[in-house]
């Protein structure tokens, strides 16, 4: 098969159909990661043209569903980068002591391992029983996922890792119980997250947050619309909380840097100034 | 940033074998080189990063992890963060990518060339060092075929031979060569035509 010329056009003309006719907007995205995904797709459906793509997501809704979920990265981990949870266990939770009640939001929380971590560490601090746990996604598949909360046995090998390496104190398999291949998280875990569509180009803010993760999700962005999350961000927090981001993201741009004060350089955990 | 000059940007995958090849490489070239090189090596997700300093000191020029939105600068060498893809918008600045391992491996570096080619066109050299796997070898290809300079260490040199015998199979290449006689093509390059 030829190799296609995919232009800034083409792109375009793709990413206006997909939201005018199915309302999820990609066209402040990346332009190579959604170059990537749309020649992966192309690819792989065998297709002939940019024109019989176009086609394609027009008039087939399972089309246009499979290229909305190749367009939504929902590679996660529980305790992915375990000196990042190191850092929530020394740095935050300390400061989440000291409120009577806490809101957490999980922003692009996929398939839920990340909520699941928070909501051990929150319970290893003793905090989980007075903490609401907002893991939002615009991807319902993936939701749908999160609030089952099974996982294939092959991952928890590796979380086990990743949680021992956060320095956390319990047995891993104390979090939950196996069956046949899968496991299935523990339903005390469950109690105090709520799952909820939220599209972080459309959606609006969440009220008096004490703690934003948004891991991983920014990279995905243009600039316009990180500033534009990014000022979602704040006018979440509550003045003194925290915001986190992935590992390889940060606040540099546009004016948000002089808004929080850094807590862990390296781990990316910000707080909001007062 | 296409002011005269032939090339904009030279990217070099590499693998098992790479520090070797890279600690003789870089510092063979001149301090000054102007291109700018984008380097994937397969390493651990957890790796500190401490082989880029070393790199950084002997060869006596700037080498960063590259950071997401960063602009591509000449005279400036960067590599992939560990446990991300890395790509090049059409802009000439970097984007990050943490989906699946592509070829087993994230960064990949199929992933980095063929945003490179799409976003470089014909004025890209591609390098393909020693490694095992083939990863690479669709990446290398896809430069090809936008015109630009492919190029592979000669496998009968490289500690791992496998990673440019599967580019040599996947693409007609420009260049095979030692180690040395990449410096010196990439030297001349930039001596000729920059
Ligand atoms: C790579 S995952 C990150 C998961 C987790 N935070 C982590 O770091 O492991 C990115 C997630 O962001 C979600 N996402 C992308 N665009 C979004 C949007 N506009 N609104 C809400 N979620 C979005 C995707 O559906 C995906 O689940």
């Amino acid at each position: 098969m030829a190799l296609i010329d995919l232009t800034g056009p083409d792109i375009e003309l793709l990413l206006t159909t997909l939201y005018r006719q199915y309302g999820y907007d990609f066209r402040q995205y990346s332009e190579a990661h959604v170059r990537r995904r749309i020649m992966n797709r192309f690819i792989l459906s065998g297709l002939n043209s940019m024109t019989d793509m176009q086609a394609r997501v027009q008039n087939d809704n399972k089309f246009a569903a499979l290229l909305l979920q190749d367009l939504s990265i929902t590679v996660t981990e529980m305790f992915r980068d375990p000196e990042f949870y190191r850092s929530l266990r020394e740095k935050v939770i300390p400061i989440l002591k000291t409120y009577s009640f806490i809101k957490v939001w999980h922003a692009g929380c996929s398939t839920g391992e990340e909520a699941y971590s928070m909501a051990i560490l929150l319970k290893e601090a003793g905090l989980y029983d007075r903490t609401t746990i907002y893991a939002t996604d615009f991807n319902q598949q993936a939701l749908d996922h999160a609030r089952e909360g099974i996982f294939s046995n092959e991952l928890i090998k590796d979380y086990t890792i990743n949680y021992q390496r956060s320095g956390g104190p319990e047995s891993f398999s104390s979090y939950y119980t196996s069956q046949y291949n899968m496991v299935i998280i523990d339903q005390s875990l469950k109690k105090n997250i709520v799952w909820a569509n939220h599209n972080l180009v459309t959606d609006s803010v969440f009220a008096e947050v004490h703690l934003i993760l948004c891991r991983n999700v920014l990279i995905y962005f243009n600039k316009d619309l990180q500033n534009r999350v990014q000022t979602l961000f704040l006018d979440s927090l509550i003045n003194g909380g925290m915001l986190c981001l992935g590992t390889k993201e940060s606040l540099r741009f546009g004016e948000f840097e002089d808004r929080y004060l850094e807590i862990d350089r390296k781990q990316k955990v910000f707080k909001k100034k007062y | 940033m296409s002011d005269g000059g032939k090339y904009d940007a030279i990217v070099i995958g590499v693998s098992a074998g790479g520090l070797k090849a890279l600690r003789f490489l870089i510092p063979e070239l001149p301090v000054g080189f102007q291109i700018p090189i984008v380097i994937v090596q397969h390493i651990s997700a957890h790796s500190d990063g401490s082989w880029i300093h070393l790199l950084s000191k002997e060869g006596n020029r700037i080498i960063k992890e590259a950071d997401e939105k960063e602009e591509i600068k000449k005279e400036v060498i960067y590599v992939a963060p560990p446990n991300y893809h890395l790509m090049i918008e059409r802009d000439k600045t970097f984007a990050l990518d943490i989906d699946e391992k592509v070829n087993y491996a994230r960064p990949s570096i199929d992933v980095l060339f063929e945003s490179a080619a799409e976003a470089y066109r014909d004025r890209l050299i591609g390098i393909i060092l020693t490694g095992s796997g083939a990863d690479g070898a669709k990446g290398l290809k896809r430069i090809k075929d936008r015109g630009g300079l492919t190029i592979a260490q000669d496998p009968a040199e490289a500690e791992s031979a496998s990673m440019p015998t599967a580019a040599i199979a996947a693409t007609q290449v420009d260049h095979i060569l030692s180690l040395r006689d990449i410096v010196d093509l990439l030297v001349e390059i930039e001596n000729t035509h920059q």
